[in-house]
């Protein structure tokens, strides 16, 4: 409490403080969507949990109690007893089955994402298979046109427990059929999320020109490899929610002495044409450098870092130097920069190296050698690898930290997202989360947390009735959010902590953090090693970027 | 690193060790970076496909001399064609893969050797015809018989492998090798190296558009 007047902590541990918070939230409740406070078990998030239920395969609804049955928390995470269901597992059984719209087991997905074209060749498709799909796109197809014919464009289609949003980008229409909780806009930044997958390694250009030189391409031929990646893209909203819900990069806790000799020893390491330096574990961010003449005063976005860690992350890159030209939508949808990436020492790594020259392959590899000796020198190997192995999931090869290491009992999970870290016109956008953890073990539960934070999060960030603070009993745990100007956080919490318990877990949480934020979040990013000097080179890479040329 | 390009690096070590490029092209799923992999580890899983190239190098030794072998696996995948020249640039060897299950592989494989006509003069560069996946003989669709003869009226080399069961993988590099070291020693006795004509320039293929622009 004590702490509560200074940077990090706004006087968390208040409960008056957090009352006053509060009541705004309670009007909002009055409209009756709001699903937060309720010791009425009955209360509107539950009734649609319950419905929910009812449209999975039988073998979810034995493991989820109804809700109407008051006595059964004792055995809600029992891991036993999610283990003996076997749910029909949506993310392993992707791709193979046929994808007839008539197929049971095709419908039963909770969310589908298309990619199609404006005229209706189908692109792609979570589920099934494309070609089974082409009537259904063609009914995107004909929607899309109809509103279209009216001078407007449609974007969501409300229908019961389904949602349905269309995003066009260009020539290209994504289009995602949900009955998850998320929120329309949360579906919209989904989409955006994919397209800009497809974008990484088409450009927008390109795509635009095959479309106008043949409408009725088939796009399948170039993404051809590239849709496991969306696969995994979709699949991580509902295993780690975190990155695409926060818009945020998580990175691996370390020492900030050993972070900023990292980030020093990158910036030192630089080659011609080398725009970006990155130094990744198992998705997350070690540390990064940016050359300053090539994205001169460009802070790089966020979601175009979280793509290339997505995309470092592939096992296609577990072998050999990989050389590959990228595109970075966010900085510029139509050039390509040519990435560098590798393993280093044969650890899980990783190094990637952007570069705008073409042929610059042996200097980055050359720069690759630098880093590895320096690293070396730094005994940063060793330090990294203790990170990964600091996993009490014994399978996760991305380093972690248990909930365990705050030290307030009840906390479950978290994620924290800090809004005031200095420099912040330079600064990424970071988040922090532990591992997830029992009872949070099994797929069906993950989802379950994920759906309870992307409702959490819609309600924060409602355009009409935007919420600052969220005290939400369900079922299975309990959900406190809140929104400051210093910091976004989710908090899962046992579900037996009364308000003023839960009050207190998270003034732990916030201090613990405090305590921590060196170790957890990139503070100050390492400065431009180059004089700003000459202008950017990045400008004219549409033109050589070697990807169809014009007949 | 700069010198990489396949010059043979002078004095590097007492046994010389000279350097050449190889790149690995075929279409999608024929096991290009199979063959790398199990040639440079003596390993073999299943790989996802490659995104544009991957970079491996590996020191063979022939009898006196050893090489050494930069191979760039390139991405069967048709968006990375366009970007492959730069791949190919300066490459001493190449291995054309196919499956030996898939007659359209075969013929992505005819059409590469067309783009590397384009870009190399006539014997600049020892290319060979490699029929993958013998261990799925019962679904075969391309002959023994087919490839070699295409591989003969074209003056290339030819083996089949099995990258999962390394059948002929170490056979098919070291063929390489030794044709590498064979022309190595050959200009070094007469200056110019003319008259064999490993790679037949048969017809120019003038302004051939690029992949997509079909």
């Amino acid at each position: 409490m004590e702490a509560g007047g200074d940077t990090a902590a706004p006087a968390p541990g208040d409960s008056e403080d957090l009352e006053d918070t509060q009541s705004p939230r309670e009007e909002a409740g009055d409209s009756g969507g709001v699903h937060e406070d309720p010791p009425d078990p009955r209360d509107e998030g539950l009734e649609e949990t319950g419905s929910e239920t009812k449209d999975q395969p039988p073998g979810l609804l034995s493991a989820l109690p109804q809700p109407e049955a008051p006595s059964c928390t004792s055995q809600l995470w029992d891991p036993a007893a999610s283990e003996n269901n076997p749910l029909g597992d949506p993310e392993s059984g992707s791709g193979g089955q046929g994808g007839d719209p008539s197929d049971e087991d095709w419908r039963s997905k909770r969310k589908h994402v298309f990619v199609l074209s404006e005229a209706g060749k189908p692109i792609y498709s979570r589920y099934g298979s494309v070609e089974a799909l082409s009537t259904t796109m063609g009914v995107m197809t004909a929607l899309v046109s109809f509103v279209q014919s009216a001078g407007d464009a449609i974007r969501a289609i409300y229908a019961e427990d389904h949602k349905l949003v269309f995003l066009q980008q260009g020539p290209l229409l994504l289009v995602a059929v949900s009955r998850t909780p998320q929120s329309a806009a949360q579906l919209r930044g989904e989409l955006l999320a994919v397209h800009a997958q497809i974008v990484s390694t088409l450009t927008r250009a390109s795509v635009a020109r095959i479309f106008a030189r043949k409408q009725n391409y088939d796009l399948r031929r170039l993404l051809a490899g590239s849709e496991r990646t969306l696969d995994r893209l979709l699949d991580s909203v509902e295993r780690d929610p975190g990155a695409l819900l926060l818009g945020a990069v998580r990175c691996v806790p370390l020492a900030r002495p050993l972070r900023d000799a990292l980030g020093a020893l990158l910036r030192r390491c630089t080659a011609p044409g080398l725009a970006l330096s990155v130094l990744a574990v198992g998705g997350q961010l070690v540390t990064a450098a940016q050359e300053r003449t090539v994205l001169a005063e460009c802070r790089l976005d966020p979601a175009d870092l979280q793509l290339l860690l997505n995309w470092v992350g592939a096992p296609a890159f577990a072998a050999g130097e990989a050389w590959a030209p990228v595109c970075l939508p966010r900085f510029n949808p139509d050039g390509f920069f040519y990435a560098y990436v590798a393993r280093l020492d044969a650890t899980p790594v990783c190094l990637l190296l952007l570069s705008t020259d073409p042929e610059a392959f042996h200097d980055m590899a050359t720069c690759r050698r630098l880093v590895e000796d320096g690293m070396h020198t730094l005994g940063a190997m060793r330090a990294l690898g203790e990170a990964v192995s600091f996993s009490v999931v014994p399978s996760a090869s991305a380093p972690a930290y248990s909930v365990q290491a705050v030290g307030a009992s009840g906390l479950r999970h978290f994620l924290y997202k800090p809004l005031d870290i200095p420099d912040h016109h330079r600064q990424l956008p970071q988040f922090t989360s532990p591992e997830l953890e029992a009872p949070y073990s099994s797929e069906e539960e993950r989802q379950r947390l994920s759906d309870l934070y992307h409702r959490l999060h819609a309600r924060l960030h409602s355009t009409s009735r935007p919420l600052r603070l969220i005290y939400h009993v369900a079922e299975k745990e309990t959900l406190l959010a809140w929104v400051t100007s210093k910091f976004e956080l989710y908090t899962c919490l046992s579900p037996l902590v009364t308000k003023a318990g839960a009050i207190l877990v998270v003034t732990k949480l916030l201090r613990w953090v405090k305590k921590e934020e060196d170790r957890l979040f990139i503070r100050y990013p390492p400065k431009y090693s180059t004089p700003p000097a000459a202008p950017a080179a990045s400008t004219d890479q549409a033109s050589h970027n070697g990807l169809f040329p014009g007949p | 690193m700069a010198q990489a390009n396949g010059a043979p690096q002078p004095g590097a070590a007492p046994s010389q060790l000279c350097v050449f490029k190889l790149v690995l092209l075929g279409s999608g799923s024929v096991g290009k970076s199979s063959l790398a992999l199990r040639f440079v580890k003596d390993d073999f899983k299943s790989i996802l496909p490659t995104v544009g190239c991957a970079f491996f190098t590996k020191v063979v030794e022939m009898g006196t001399a050893s090489l050494k072998f930069e191979i760039w696996d390139t991405a069967g995948q048709e968006k990375y064609h366009s970007v492959c020249h730069l791949y190919f640039r300066g490459a001493n060897a190449a291995l054309l893969v196919y499956d030996i299950t898939s007659k359209d592989s075969f013929g992505k494989a005819q059409q590469w050797l067309k783009d590397l006509e384009k870009e190399f003069s006539p014997g600049e560069v020892v290319v060979m015809l490699v029929g993958n996946k013998t261990d799925l003989g019962q679904e075969r669709e391309v002959t023994f018989e087919d490839g070699k003869e295409f591989a003969e009226s074209h003056n290339l080399l030819f083996m089949e492998t099995s990258a999962k069961l390394n059948h002929q993988v170490t056979e098919a590099f070291g063929a390489i090798a030794r044709e590498l070291l064979q022309r190595e020693e050959r200009k070094e006795n007469q200056p110019p190296p003319r008259g064999d004509a490993r790679l037949a320039l048969g017809q120019r293929l003038a302004g051939r558009a690029n992949c997509c622009a079909r």
